[in-house]
């Protein structure tokens, strides 16, 4: 008799355990961006323009870092180098290469302008974003 | 997250349980110990329904990235509104036969590039410059009882020019650049990159920089507060 309601609370433990396993897999998990990503949002929001996205990972598969952080004068900083459109037509940051010669050009507006709208201008999972309690200030540069 | 904490424990019980079901009629003797803490658990010592609050779930404060690599269109800071997002390459297609890492992108860019898996340009327009590569290698000796440091100017040099670094980030003198893992966190000297693009400081990662262990008769220094502790 003990034996057997032992057993059955076992299969309901079990049953409960599959299903949570399933469970696990089936609902959608919160995604994060990807690493090193970083959301430009200095003067988009105010233009009545999604924020613009770049993905790093693109970019050094094509390019070292010294293309655009030497060469093209590309500050390490997130929105540190206040680029404007004017800037881009006039063949400087992303203009040096997005010219419709090297890469696809500027009328592709949304390939770049493609945030969520109000997102502020950061880096994807850098440290200072991962800290459990936030730094008090981030120091100069 | 209270799901997936169910089914942890559930599951972690029904390994335990099934093979106990089955040593059960193989070999009694070895199994009593193991019994004895099972039906303990089913019979009233863990009252059956649980009412731990939810103040004390497991680790409140560690953050899993639960989808590493996640596709433009379902990473949380595209929007899924405009028609390009869809257009955009996902990480996972182009991460494809790249050597593999446990943080950052979860790629080692270094030995990607070393192992011919990538061949990124060092001149905007001009696929054959090559780099200016310099084999150096620095050793920094740290206060702490972790490894010193050893910086290797190789992979850095593979990727950037001098410029990028020196002299704004670090004064290329002996001796003349004070580094500290706090500012490093914070986004300086190493963590201008270390942490936002290249690999970020963390427990998995901290021994591909701290790499050089201290000699076998080094001891760490006792602090002035021990040294002149007056309870001693």
């Amino acid at each position: 008799m003990g034996a057997k309601t032992e057993r059955t609370s076992m299969w309901k433990f079990a049953l409960l355990g599959v299903l949570g396993w399933v469970s696990v897999f089936l609902i959608p998990q919160p995604a994060e961006a990807e690493y090193a990503d970083v959301v430009i949002n200095n003067y988009a929001d105010a233009a009545g323009m999604r924020p613009v996205v770049f993905p790093h990972w693109y970019h050094r598969i094509r390019f070292r870092c010294k293309v655009c952080h030497a060469d093209l004068g590309f500050k390490f900083k997130a929105g540190g180098n206040k680029i404007t459109m004017a800037k881009i037509i006039d063949g400087k940051f992303c203009g040096a290469c997005h010219n419709g010669e090297i890469s696809w050009s500027v009328e592709n507006c949304a390939m770049c302008h493609s945030g969520i709208p109000g997102t502020p201008t950061h880096i994807s999972g850098s440290t200072v974003q991962r800290l459990v309690a936030p730094a008090y200030k981030s120091l100069p540069q | 997250m209270k799901k997936y904490f169910k089914g942890l424990t559930a599951a972690a019980a029904l390994a335990v349980v099934l093979p106990v079901a089955n040593a059960n009629e193989a070999a009694p003797l070895v199994m009593s110990a193991s019994t004895a803490v099972t039906s303990a658990e089913l019979t009233g010592s863990v009252p059956e329904k649980l009412n731990v609050s939810k103040a004390n779930v497991f680790n409140r404060l560690l953050k899993k990235i639960k989808d590493p690599n996640a596709s433009p269109v379902d990473d949380g800071i595209h929007d899924t509104a405009n028609d390009s997002v869809h257009a955009l390459q996902p990480p996972k297609v182009a991460y494809e036969g790249l050597p593999k890492s446990e943080y950052g992108n979860h790629i080692d860019w270094v030995k990607a590039l070393d192992d011919g898996f990538l061949n990124p340009r060092y001149d905007r327009v001009d696929p054959e410059v090559e780099p200016f590569v310099m084999d150096l290698d620095i050793v920094r000796p740290v206060k702490a009882s972790v490894p010193d440091v050893v910086f290797p100017h190789k992979p850095h040099t593979q990727w950037l020019h001098c410029s990028n670094c020196h002299p704004k980030i670090f004064i290329p003198q002996r001796g003349a650049n004070q580094i500290n893992m706090s500012a490093i966190i914070l986004g300086q000297k190493c963590g201008v990159c270390h942490g936002k693009v290249s690999f970020p400081p963390t427990t998995k990662s901290c021994k591909k920089c701290h790499s050089k262990p201290k000699p076998a008769d080094w001891k760490p220094p006792l602090s002035q507060a021990t040294v002149k502790n007056p309870w001693r």
